[in-house]
């Protein structure tokens, strides 16, 4: 019997190495798998590469794992927030390296990772500082430029409802990232409120299928 | 001659009496956004947002905040009857794919040809942030954008040449200011409504792009 949801939150983190390239989904912190990610702060890899919309909130999730120093890199659109002050310090430090990309590119790029593709075009950025140093070329009277694939070790992502083969059911704009970040990693993580028995979430409606999800992690809590 | 400026209010006012029932549209955070409070009673407009979401619905009553209901300003925000929750993947396609019919964002700059400049001032430590400004402005049938005709300094936002790091390239459609509306277009610049009072010349001296009076040919019916 497969059981993608027998492992406890430290067991399903327990291969990320140092050095690892780790998605995590979220826009702000809706969909932010918080938890997921005290774990792996806990865990204690180091040296990592995270892809993520933003660059953290206020102290918790994304922001306490980058105070922790053992972010090295950043790949994400939007950074700069309100209460994004743990990067801000980082990055004038200078101890942080940031690669900025266009929100829809750093979605097609993870798509293209995820559907294995080679490389895209993109009409996002042309003749921006963002496309600086970058392939392009007209396509049909159009400009694009050449973008690659972002791949990731391991997706952590937060859903609200899962089974045992990896099924998952998102809640309202909480989804974002997760669907596609959940098909562009090596290993998928996702942390859910609740797992149900399989054959309870309608399959016309699961929107991750199980083979793109190798643990699934139980938090519980209230709706959100 | 005197004339009032436009406030935000009503910028966004004049902006909302130019989406047509049925349009697919994303507003931009900010002023563009408070264009959905000016939208005819009544009148069916589908609001996207990139987190997801299509048929946005007004901010929720207090207490009835959801954290997973928010917008691209990260605010809470209600969802209308028939509206629908997607994916980033499927929320670009929208976005990048032609399939919004407006959008409307706010800019630093936009020139004569229609560039558009509105996320990075290009000081050397400000943090850069771009979100899905560029997408949006490539990727929507119609850009509209809404500025003050001035900055706080008195310089023209309405240029020849951004001076600003580009957004995207001749991407503008409209521009709404607090002095006019001007639509952008291959031979140039045509002012299409100006505040009471001030006149064609005097709306040129505030404005560095050379512009072209449409309302001199096509005199309003009085």
């Amino acid at each position: 019997m497969i059981d993608k949801s027998k492992c406890n939150i430290e067991e399903s983190l327990s291969g990320i190495n140092d050095g690892s390239t780790i998605m995590i989904g979220g826009f702000g912190t809706a969909g932010q798998p918080t938890e997921l990610i005290e774990a792996l702060i806990d865990q204690g890899a180091r040296d990592l590469t995270i892809v993520n919309n933003n660059a953290g909130n206020g102290d918790k999730g994304l922001a306490a794992l980058l105070k922790t120093g053992r972010v090295r890199k950043i790949i994400c659109s939007f950074p700069r927030q309100a209460d994004s002050y743990e990067f801000d310090k980082l990055y004038h430090a200078k101890k942080i390296e940031l690669e900025l990309v266009p929100q829809g590119n750093l979605v097609a790029r993870i798509e293209a990772a995820a559907s294995g593709l080679g490389a895209i075009f993109t009409p996002t950025g042309f003749g921006t500082l963002l496309a600086a140093g970058k392939e392009s070329r007209l396509i049909n009277g159009k400009n694009y430029i050449l973008e690659y694939p972002i791949f990731a070790d391991f997706s952590l992502i937060k859903a609200f409802r899962g089974d045992r083969w990896g099924n998952l059911v998102y809640r309202k704009s909480a989804r974002n990232f997760g669907p596609i970040m959940a098909a562009a990693a090596r290993c998928t993580i996702a942390q859910v409120q609740e797992v149900v028995p399989l054959g309870e979430l309608d399959p016309e409606n699961i929107v991750t299928p199980g083979i793109f999800v190798q643990h699934v992690v139980r938090i519980g809590g209230a709706l959100s | 001659m005197t004339y009032q400026r436009l406030t935000r209010n009503q910028i966004a006012k004049r902006v909302a009496e130019d989406i047509p029932e049925g349009s697919y549209v994303n507003l931009g955070i900010g002023l563009p956004t408070t264009i959905a409070n000016h939208l005819r009673e009544g009148s069916e407009v589908f609001l996207h947002s990139e987190n997801g979401i299509l048929g946005l619905g007004p901010a929720p009553v207090k207490g009835n905040e959801d954290p997973e209901l928010i917008n691209a300003g990260k605010e809470y925000v209600t969802l209308l009857k028939g509206g629908s929750f997607f994916h980033h993947g499927d929320s670009f396609t929208m976005m990048r794919g032609g399939h919004l019919d407006i959008c409307v964002l706010g800019a630093f700059q936009v020139s004569q040809s229609g560039d558009l400049a509105n996320w990075h001032t290009g000081s050397p430590d400000a943090i850069p942030a771009v979100g899905g400004a560029m997408d949006l402005a490539i990727g929507a049938k119609r850009v509209f954008v809404t500025m003050e005709h001035l900055t706080k300094n008195g310089d023209p936002k309405i240029v020849e040449h951004c001076t600003y790091p580009l957004t995207g390239i001749a991407c503008v459609n409209r521009i709404y200011t607090d002095l006019a509306v001007m639509d952008v277009t291959a031979t140039g610049l045509f002012v299409i409504d100006i505040v009471p009072g001030l006149s064609f010349g005097q709306l040129q001296k505030l404005t560095d792009a050379k512009l072209i009076n449409s309302l001199e040919q096509a005199p309003k019916n009085s």
